[in-house]
């Protein structure tokens, strides 16, 4: 089974990336662009488990290592 | 006293930590691998600054599950004294031992340049017995050192007294506000924090780097007493 997490910072945790990209787009007069929120996509392969299994160690590898839930969200996606 | 500076593939700091107590300080220190389980009966565990695991995914994410880490938490939570400077500050938080985490900098540059810190009345075994208000004048050399912790956790961190630097002036001032002082970003300008109990210690700032003033540059030594403090020489 193929999984995709993807990864980005919470709600109120600023992301610079993210501005940045807006005082970038704003040079460029596109001014209709906010709220820019950069993320990471990881994808992954699980084999030799169940669906039910798959999902609750991709959910488990989440926590661990794949986000940091002091700063970070995180969504799982079957793709 | 026995000083194990872990070694994770990418630290690059680890010589500056032996050099400070080793030679310096004419305490016992030592490398220790990371794939090593045994701290080789040490009183002092340092994670040293640099690039573990090239900073990928986050920095300090792929640190925090080396087998070292393991014997490190167990010593800490036998109340064994931790300190992690830079990079092992990130990793410090990333493993949980620490509260809070390192963002990106405000300025989204790498920054590597002279900071003051200012000492602050804590419970931490680094500094913590320091004259409150002492100025260290040391190098930074980071890109993720903008410290955060949501707001219940920074007010349970100022109330616990487990803030033990913060960025200043060369006066000692402290202005979150100000980006030249501030230079990161981080969170009521805090610099370095430590646990509950105080024996887990982390900084971003490298005081290892200012302890002689041959070649502490600006900083002269005045990053050497709170290790002097440590070792109780």
């Amino acid at each position: 089974m193929r999984f995709q997490v993807l990864v980005r910072l919470k709600g109120g945790v600023l992301d610079v990336q993210g501005k940045a990209i807006e005082t970038g787009l704003k040079d460029k007069k596109f001014n209709a662009f906010k709220n820019i929120r950069v993320g990471r996509v990881i994808e992954l392969d699980v084999d030799g488990v169940s669906a039910t299994e798959a999902r609750a160690q991709v959910e488990e590898v989440c926590k661990l290592l794949l986000a940091n839930p002091v700063i970070e969200q995180y969504e799982i996606k079957e793709a | 006293m026995r000083v194990a500076v872990v070694v994770f593939p990418g630290t690059n700091c680890d010589q500056d930590v032996v050099h400070v107590f080793g030679k310096l300080l004419k305490a016992e220190a030592f490398p220790v691998w990371h794939r090593d389980t045994d701290l080789q009966r040490a009183d002092l565990v340092v994670l040293p600054g640099g690039f573990s695991y090239g900073d990928y995914l986050r920095t300090g994410a792929l640190a925090k599950l080396s087998p070292v880490m393991q014997a490190v938490k167990d010593f800490a939570g036998r109340g064994g004294k931790v300190l992690g400077i830079c990079n092992g500050f990130q990793i410090l938080c990333e493993s949980g031992l620490l509260p809070g985490a390192l963002l990106e900098n405000v300025g989204q540059r790498f920054l590597s340049r002279f900071v003051h810190i200012k000492t602050e009345r804590s419970v931490g075994f680094f500094a913590g017995g320091m004259e409150p208000g002492k100025v260290i004048t040391c190098p930074i050399a980071h890109f993720q050192g903008n410290y955060y912790a949501d707001p219940a956790t920074l007010a349970e961190l100022e109330a616990n007294g487990q803030v033990v630097f913060r960025y200043s002036d060369a006066a000692g001032v402290v202005a979150p506000a100000d980006r030249l002082s501030n230079v990161n970003g981080s969170c009521n300008a805090i610099a370095g924090v430590c646990n509950k109990a105080g024996n887990v210690v982390g900084l971003m700032p490298h005081p290892e780097r200012a302890v002689e003033s041959l070649t502490g540059f600006v900083g002269g030594d005045t990053g050497l007493e709170p290790f002097r403090r440590v070792v109780g020489a």
